[in-house]
């Protein structure tokens, strides 16, 4: 209950710094200053909106499918929710540490596809249900190359658990229970001859211990912003274009807590990147000779060090990839859908089966 | 700036060329957001050389000065108005009225030497209406009714963007009415007595 509290808080803290950064960002590459007004700069812009949002008239259509229209949100925003329950925070902190982590943020990720056709069905409005449908087909469609990058990590690890993932990218490698006689080598070959072990930093994340997941990281990058419906592949919301998509007919607390689930997967997918391929909370600089920066920025395990240079860590690769979202979305121009599944069916997916068949070679050499 | 067209399938590196330039342009735009432009004004010789920095001007903090000859609100200066109508009957919107009384005696002359010979009790002008053509002011004879570079006077009732330019308080317009009223009638009854006198003979 305490972790779910924690988890809970901490999103939401992420979430208004994001809102607040999304149009802060958007106006300065647009060379505008966003929000000014409320609070220093404008920083309680987000709160502000929030608060206007709760105030607002819960409006369910008459002709709305009422159970379904109002389950809808929570279910978005629980599916996504949920998925932080197995992303390790620092060494120790985890909500849940479970050993097939991986496995199970995929699956419940799913969840969010049937919350948002109940979404647009039960709106009982074409333009909510065409919404829908494209988001769904979208979400659907980059789950493919998103999870064959995600397996081709999984297979180099030989892991789905999350904090395994994380202590394999690290110098406390050897700290995780069952890798105690575990050794990096650079590139991840041995017989380079080149112990990374105790050297650490960014010569052990996991784009360095196997190069090949660097293609699999963009892959992933690019179908996590479809997954999150985010610039350029936002076809099913495309607010300069059309109706807002499948929550057209939500209002007040439901659309803050849709808006929110929105956020939520954002911040999801850039902390499963982080933690699969940008060596999650493990620090970037290395052990040189005498010079033990990665010593100094992890703290001890399980002092409060620790937590802090862990939890630092994490977080700022995390907003550093948030940040690349937004960067992206005021950069590129939409795809047409023929676009975006000709990149997803005939660009992605072929080649992450690729990188998946070499991550198993690479694997090999790795042993 | 160089431009060159990206033809139709360039091949994959100069796919991945124009997506890197393209995330670069907006890093630059985002690294230049400390910049502001400066408020200057359309004389500045730097007006239209400032290609860096965040264009917004936050209005009522700060604001581009306009010329000194700006013309935009319309003021009338009353003692120098004759109260000859021709900026009423000019207006293409009608938004001056004027109501003019006749005074029993010379009233003054205006700064440029011409004779008073009318009141204004009403001198109304409804900014509202009006067009800021500025036909109004090439009209008046005797220069009083100007434009100045005041362009800021929204108000929240719309019946205060009627401005009154009378400087008579309505008990005066009345006074000045019964003079006249009183002057008319004594110059009836003369004539009336002329007439009467004429035929007597
Ligand atoms: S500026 Fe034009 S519209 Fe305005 S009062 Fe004068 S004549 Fe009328
Ligand atoms: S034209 Fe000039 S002088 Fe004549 S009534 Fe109008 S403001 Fe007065």
């Amino acid at each position: 209950m305490l972790a779910f509290l924690l988890t809970l808080m901490l999103l939401l803290g992420i979430v208004i710094v994001l809102a607040y950064a999304e149009r802060k960002v958007a106006a300065f590459m647009q060379d505008r200053l966003g929000p000014t007004e409320a609070g220093p700069y404008g920083s309680l812009q987000s709160v502000l909106d929030v608060l206007k949002l709760l105030q607002k008239e819960d409006i369910v259509p008459a002709a709305a499918d009422k159970k379904l229209f109002k389950l809808a949100p929570i279910l978005i925003f629980a599916a996504v929710f949920a998925g932080f329950a197995v992303i390790p925070f620092t060494p120790e902190l985890i909500p849940t540490g479970i050993g097939i982590g991986v496995f199970y943020l995929l699956a419940i990720i799913s969840l969010d596809v049937v919350g948002l056709l109940m979404a647009g069905w039960g709106s009982n409005n074409k333009y909510a249900m065409l919404g829908a449908m494209r988001s769904v087909a979208q979400i659907v469609s980059y789950e493919i190359p998103a999870g064959l990058a995600i397996l081709s990590v999984v297979m180099i690890c030989q892991s789905l658990d999350f904090q395994e993932i994380s202590y394999q990218q690290g110098i406390l490698l050897n700290r995780f229970p069952g890798l105690e006689f575990e050794k990096n080598w650079l590139f991840g070959i041995e017989a380079l001859g080149i112990n990374t072990t105790n050297i650490g930093g960014i010569t052990t994340w996991n784009i360095f211990r196997a190069p090949l997941l660097l293609v699999a990281f963009l892959i992933y990058f690019i179908a996590s912003l479809a997954e999150s419906n985010r610039a350029p592949f936002d076809i099913p919301e495309a607010e300069s274009e059309l109706v807002a998509g499948f929550h057209v007919e939500y209002s007040g607390f439901r659309f803050a807590v849709l808006f929110l689930a929105e956020y939520s997967m954002m911040v999801l997918v850039s902390l499963v990147a982080v933690i699969l391929f940008l060596g999650s909370w493990n620090t970037p600089l290395p052990n040189l000779t005498t010079l033990k920066f990665a010593d100094w920025t992890t703290g001890t395990v399980g002092a409060l060090s620790g937590i802090l240079w862990g939890g630092f860590w994490l977080l700022s690769k995390t907003f550093v990839l948030l940040f690349l979202q937004l960067q992206i979305r005021w950069t590129y121009p939409r795809l047409r859908v023929d676009q975006l599944m000709h990149l997803c069916w005939k660009v992605l997916t072929p080649i992450a089966l690729g990188i998946v068949l070499l991550a198993g070679i690479w694997r090999l050499l790795m042993v | 700036m160089e431009r060159t067209s990206v033809k139709h399938k360039a091949g994959f590196w100069e796919v991945v060329k124009s997506l890197l330039s393209g995330l670069l342009l907006t890093w630059r735009h985002f690294r230049n957001a400390d910049k502001r432009r400066a408020p200057v004004p359309v004389m500045d010789e730097n007006y239209f050389k400032q290609p860096e920095g965040l264009v917004t001007l936050t209005y009522p903090y700060e604001a581009i000065p306009v010329p000194e000859n700006g013309r935009y609100r319309l003021h009338n200066e009353i003692d120098d108005c004759i109260v000859c109508d021709l900026c009423a009957k000019i207006c293409p919107v009608n938004c001056i009225t004027i109501e003019s009384v006749k005074a029993t005696e010379e009233i003054g002359m205006t700064s440029d030497g011409t004779k008073k010979r009318l009141y204004a009790p009403v001198f109304d002008i409804d900014m509202a209406k009006c067009c800021y053509c500025g036909l109004c002011t090439t009209v008046c004879p005797t220069d009083c009714l100007t434009m100045t570079p005041v362009y800021d006077f929204s108000e929240v009732d719309i019946k205060n963007m009627i401005y009154h330019f009378t400087d008579l308080t309505p008990e005066q317009a009345e006074e000045k009415k019964q003079l006249l009223a009183k002057q008319q009638e004594e110059m009836a009854a003369a004539k009336a007595a002329a007439l009467a006198a004429r035929k007597q003979q």
